[in-house]
């Protein structure tokens, strides 16, 4: 780990001046991925300024949404009364990831911007597009179970690892950012980057800016909603596969309205949005269900190692959307 | 003093292996008891120093530089940014590092303890990616490790070969595996499996594996003169301080090595490259070093269990009786390295058949040495032969419990030895009834519960006994009547040093809390390894010999004034805290009272262990049934264990409680070996991957259901204490018992470790 210099920011503001114009700081969350980062020097930064002093508030609205701090943890979102009522998916997605004692520390903020877990990544003897731009993609034709079948590119086929951000997408929750030309917000969904040639490049933040703050708009049909995730060992594994679904069933059984987001798939939370246009109107049972995930994967192309996610992502989208049908849903 | 002439071999009432019996046989006591480790409290106070805790004045820290390469030599070494780098004390190289000899390979002489014979740290050649090429000293471990990150090398790489595929294309025959000969044939193997009735021929692979010790691999090292002081985390100490004196070209004794815990072991707490760089490093700094590796630095340099391709071809009649028995295959090994997975070992003892070829060869490929990993060979060699013999069962259309009943042999099937005991069917029937097997059903896909199907499966554990010769020990008796027994011997948290207290209490008939046991220290009478499941019974066997000594030493103190008066060792027992007449109660001393008659403060006896002559005689292995149930959802094609028990037949337990944890333990990883664990090598670098806990995976909380231990406690009457070593067994038959019940579930049999979703899919 290279020496690096330590400031507490206080809030937002504080933490904008602090780390403004110097393209070596950081924003520090729970340190979760950051730290482990450093210690493969991988991130070298000089200067890390932590924003675990803004808000970590999970307030309700009075439209019925949820405005969330940044710095709230993992485990205090997942453990929210409001959530686990409202948006039980995102409780669930939640806890599907990391660990206990990770969650503890981990913030809502950090869990958005934690990078892939590409172990190529990670590996600095490794060739790695995303650690050089140019340096070539050691994953493409080495381990690459974990990685994209949607959306990659020739120089990059890593994933995002969070389960709550694909939770966060499915409920079109909206991002707050801050920074040095002052607030803005956009679509979570809208956040992260598809690779392209510049998988270096994962989000549309600009230098020094922030995030605020998540908000959720109300989705009253979001108590009908769930996240599962497939992966290699019960707990504590990065998913392979991972589905959260929130379904709104009209009287006659046919889907109202629908929100389906995969994990594990590509390179961003993936707003499976053909799979949606497919389902609505159509009767909630499994023809239409798998017909909607052949849809969305249509695209999907898979490596040396990972093909068969192709099959995976559509049977755990049928098998989720079956379950929130079913009586006990 | 030593007890081994021929002279005192023929003393009546002296235990003679593989003639007479071990006298505890006879007695009870404490033996078996579920006594509670007795570190434990120290542990969970916190008090228990490893390795990595000992505090030294000028202690330094070090960290290592590893290459990134395969084969090849470096050609530019630059240092001189972690030499400036904040609390460098030194940067060491090839350059720099004292002239050293290379190690030895284990086994090759009497202090041989390297994994590998490379030169380390000599010259400039790599050998494997993840070599180490420079070792930094610095004031914190946090300095150290950063300046280690700015250490760059170039380097001319040499053709390497790090694809198995490659690498088998040329196999090499061993002279020997492990002392036994590499390939056995009984009648005509393969004509005879053409001609049978009824055929299973197949392939079974299993991936490499690393060890994962939750204490990462450490040593605390330091000099004073030609002496050397080395805190390690061992299961090897004594050939650890004689390959190190032999490395730094020191007297034997001048090395001393101690590691009284071990935050577990497997195979991997042994001489590593680590151990020698430190005390390079230290000797160069003047000051000592302590050396911790990193999760990475574990992958990198410590060796695991090498990727095995095995063929598994059976040949029965219609009655199910074997007619040919064939395991073959190969591994991949280094030509620098003495472990080739023996995973032939479990097929030459197991089963009676008319026809037998066992072979296995290796493949060289240029990456770091094998080593011992929880029951190298019989782990991974049980999982094909198992899985055929589930296989060959249903082509019988037999229940696979009844075709082991069959094909179970009188005598040791390869080398015609009678067995010391084997109980293999009483454990079988023993777990099937608790396990409920009579529910399974013979037809695939029968059970479900929604989208997950339900199968059952089971497979034989084996694993063999050893005792290995050389140990001594030594019994102090003191005038209160507080006994000390001593070894060079290991506890990596299994309870060595609980169930040697329990069983010197039995031994010497004193109760638990007047018996203390030193061990972890090569200052104390030569110990044995711990590996091999072999410890227990080789520090019985030096304890039987100790006690021969002290108790003829007791009755020569008695005197002519005694009770004891005029008998011999034959003619008494060691009970209530002394010695009597075998038939007679009213014969007996105290150990007290002789030694205050004979106005002694202490009495001190030392022996050395007989020859394991037991082996020669017999053919000793410990078995087991293990019995899986799982769930595998049709859906995703995940698998969860959602029972398990292993019934084994181990001889006589000791300690009810370390037993079980021991064998609970080895399932646990057996769990892992079946469905999770799975090092990537990547062949077109040589270059472990996945080398974090992160990434290899080894069983959670949530992947290990309750598992239920039987045993047999039957003890073998040709082992010392009648107890044939637990370590290891419990992971033998885990990955067929968990492969067969998936088919039971499903229908797919999965002949590739591990059992992955897409496997099933
Ligand atoms: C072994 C292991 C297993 C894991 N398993 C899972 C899993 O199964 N599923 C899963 O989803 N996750 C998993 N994780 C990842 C874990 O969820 C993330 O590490 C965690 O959410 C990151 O949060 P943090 O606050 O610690 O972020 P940090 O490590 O502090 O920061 C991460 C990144 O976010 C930036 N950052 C932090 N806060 C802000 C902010 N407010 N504004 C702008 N930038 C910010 C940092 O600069 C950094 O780049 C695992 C992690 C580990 C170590
Ligand atoms: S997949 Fe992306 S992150 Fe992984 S090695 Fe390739 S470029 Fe790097």
């Amino acid at each position: 780990m290279n020496p690096f210099s330590y400031e507490r920011a206080a809030d937002a503001a504080a933490a904008i001046g602090l780390a403004k114009g110097n393209t070596a700081a950081r924003y520090l969350g729970g340190g979760t991925n950051l730290v482990d980062l450093m210690r493969e020097t991988v991130e070298r930064p000089e200067m890390l300024v932590d924003v675990t002093g803004l808000s970590h508030k999970i307030e309700p609205r009075s439209d019925g949404g949820l405005l969330i701090g940044a710095a709230a943890t993992n485990t205090a979102l997942a453990a929210d009364a409001h959530v686990r009522t409202q948006y039980p998916l995102l409780s669930r997605a939640i806890l599907a990831g990391a660990s206990a004692q990770i969650r503890n520390m981990a913030t809502v903020g950090g869990n958005i911007l934690q990078r892939t877990r590409c172990r190529y990544f990670y590996d600095t003897a490794a060739a790695c597009n995303k650690r050089e731009p140019g340096a070539g993609c050691d994953a493409r034709d080495g381990f690459n179970r974990y990685h994209a079948i949607l959306g990659a590119s020739p120089a990059c086929v890593a994933t995002h690892p969070s389960d709550m951000c694909v939770a966060l997408a499915a409920l079109d929750a909206t991002v707050h950012l801050d920074g040095p030309d002052g607030p803005r917000s956009m679509a979570l969904a809208d956040l992260h980057r598809l690779p392209g040639d510049r998988p270096d490049i994962e989000t549309e933040l600009k230098p020094g800016e922030l995030i605020a703050a998540v908000e959720l708009p109300p989705l009253p049909f979001a108590r009908r909603s769930t996240y599962r995730k497939v992966r290699d060992r019960a707990s504590y594994a990065f998913a392979l596969v991972s589905v959260a679904a929130a379904l709104d069933l009209a009287e006659d059984g046919t889907v109202r309205d629908v929100r389906l987001a995969l994990g594990g798939v590509a390179h961003k939370p993936w707003r499976a949005s053909a799979a949606e246009a497919a389902l609505k109107g159509r009767p909630a049972d499994p023809e239409s269900f798998r017909a909607a995930a052949e849809a969305e994967l249509a695209a999907a192309a898979g490596l040396r190692d990972n093909t068969f996610k192709i099959e995976l992502a559509k049977r755990t989208i049928v098998a989720v959307l079956g379950d929130l049908t079913g009586d006990e849903a | 003093m030593s007890a081994h002439s021929d002279a005192a071999a023929s003393r009546p009432g002296r235990w003679q292996p593989a003639v007479t019996q071990d006298p505890l046989l006879q007695k009870h006591g404490a033996l078996g008891q579920p006594v509670s480790r007795i570190e434990g409290p120290l542990k969970v106070q916190g008090k228990a120093r490893f390795a990595a805790e000992f505090p030294y004045e000028g202690l330094c820290y070090a960290a290592l530089a590893f290459s990134t390469i395969a084969r090849g030599r470096i050609t530019a070494l630059d240092t001189a940014a972690a030499e400036a780098a904040p609390g460098v004390v030194l940067v060491m190289t090839h350059r720099n590092a004292p002239r050293m000899k290379a190690p030895s390979l284990m086994m090759s002489s009497p202090t041989a303890a390297g994994a590998s014979d490379l030169p380390v740290m000599q010259n400039d050649e790599i050998h494997w990616n993840g070599q180490p090429i420079a070792v930094v000293l610095a004031e914190t471990q946090e300095q150290a490790d950063h300046a280690a990150s700015l250490v760059t090398a170039g380097y001319a790489p040499l053709p390497a070969v790090t694809s198995f595929d490659e690498a088998r294309k040329t196999p090499r025959q061993l002279d020997n595996i492990l002392g036994q000969p590499p390939v056995v044939e009984i009648g005509d193997a393969e004509a005879a499996l053409k001609g049978a009735a009824v055929q299973v021929d197949q392939i079974y692979r299993t991936p490499r594996h690393n060890h994962n010790a939750i204490e990462l691999h450490a040593a605390t090292v330091a000099w004073t003169g030609d002496e050397l002081r080395v805190h390690d985390a061992s299961q090897l100490l004594d050939l650890t301080a004689g390959q190190l004196a032999d490395i730094f070209g020191l007297e034997a004794g001048k090395v001393r090595v101690s590691s009284p815990y071990v935050g577990g072991g497997f195979g991997g707490k042994c001489l590593w490259d680590h151990q020698i760089l430190a005390c390079a490093a230290a000797k160069l700094a003047g000051r000592p070093v302590r050396i911790m590796l990193s999760r990475e630095g574990v992958f990198r340099i410590v060796g695991g269990r090498t990727l095995t391709e095995q063929r598994v071809a059976l040949g029965a009649s219609t009655d199910g009786r074997l007619d040919a028995l064939i395991h073959t295959g190969i591994a991949a090994m280094t030509e620098h390295n003495s472990c080739p997975e023996q995973f032939t070992f479990p097929t030459r003892h197991l089963y009676a058949a008319k026809s037998v070829r066992l072979a296995q060869e290796v493949a060289d490929m240029d990456m770091l040495a094998n080593t011992f990993m929880r029951a190298p060979g019989e782990s991974v060699g049980t999982f094909a032969l198992e899985c055929a013999i589930d296989e060959l069962a249903e082509k019988l259309g037999l229940d696979p419990i009844e075709l082991r009943r069959r094909i179970e042999p009188e005598k040791d099937p390869t080398s015609g030895k009678p067995f010391s005991a084997r109980h293999l069917i009483d454990a079988y029937q023993k777990g099937a009834e608790r396990f409920g097997w009579e529910r399974r059903s013979p037809t695939p896909r029968q059970r479900r519960d929604g989208e997950w199907l339900i199968g059952m499966g089971c497979a034989t554990a084996t694993y063999p006994y050893h005792r290995f010769p050389g140990g001594a020990a030594r019994i102090r008796l003191t005038a209160g009547g507080q006994v000390t027994v001593s070894t060079a011997v290991h506890d990596m948290g299994m309870g060595t040093a609980t169930a040697q207290v329990q069983h010197i209490a039995a031994r010497l008939g004193v109760p638990l809390d007047k018996v203390s046991f030193e061990y972890g220290d090569t200052s104390l009478p030569r110990g044995v390894i711990a590996g091999g499941s072999t410890q227990t019974a080789s520090i019985g066997g030096a304890v039987i010999a100790a006690t021969e000594v002290f108790v003829e030493e007791l009755l020569k103190l008695a005197g002519n004034d005694s009770p004891l008066a005029g008998l011999s060792l034959a003619e008494v027992e060691t009970r209530d805290g002394g010695i009597g007449h075998r038939d007679d109660a009213a014969r007996f001393e105290s150990y007290e009272s002789i030694l205050r008659r004979a106005g002694r403060g202490e009495l001190v006896c030392e022996a050395e262990a007989p020859p394991p002559a037991e082996m020669e005689a017999f053919s000793m292995h410990s078995y087991g049934a293990q019995f899986c149930e799982v769930r595998v959802s049709e859906v995703t094609g995940e698998v969860r264990v959602s029972r398990f028990l292993g019934s084994f037949d181990a001889g006589r337990i000791l300690n009810a409680k370390t037993a079980t944890s021991q064998f609970k333990g080895g399932i646990i990883m057996g769990i892992g070996l079946a469905l999770t664990e799975e090092t990537n090598f990547d062949p077109r670098t040589g270059r472990i991957v996945n080398a974090s806990l992160a990434d290899y995976h080894v069983p959670v909380q949530m992947d290990v259901p309750a598992i239920e231990i039987l045993y047999t406690d039957i003890p073998d009457p040709q082992a010392p204490m009648g107890a044939r070593g637990i370590g290891e067994i419990g992971i033998t038959g885990v990955g067929a018992a968990v492969a067969n019940a998936v088919y039971n579930a499903t229908g797919k049999r999965i002949r590739d470790l591990p059992i992955t979703l897409d496997k099933l899919m």
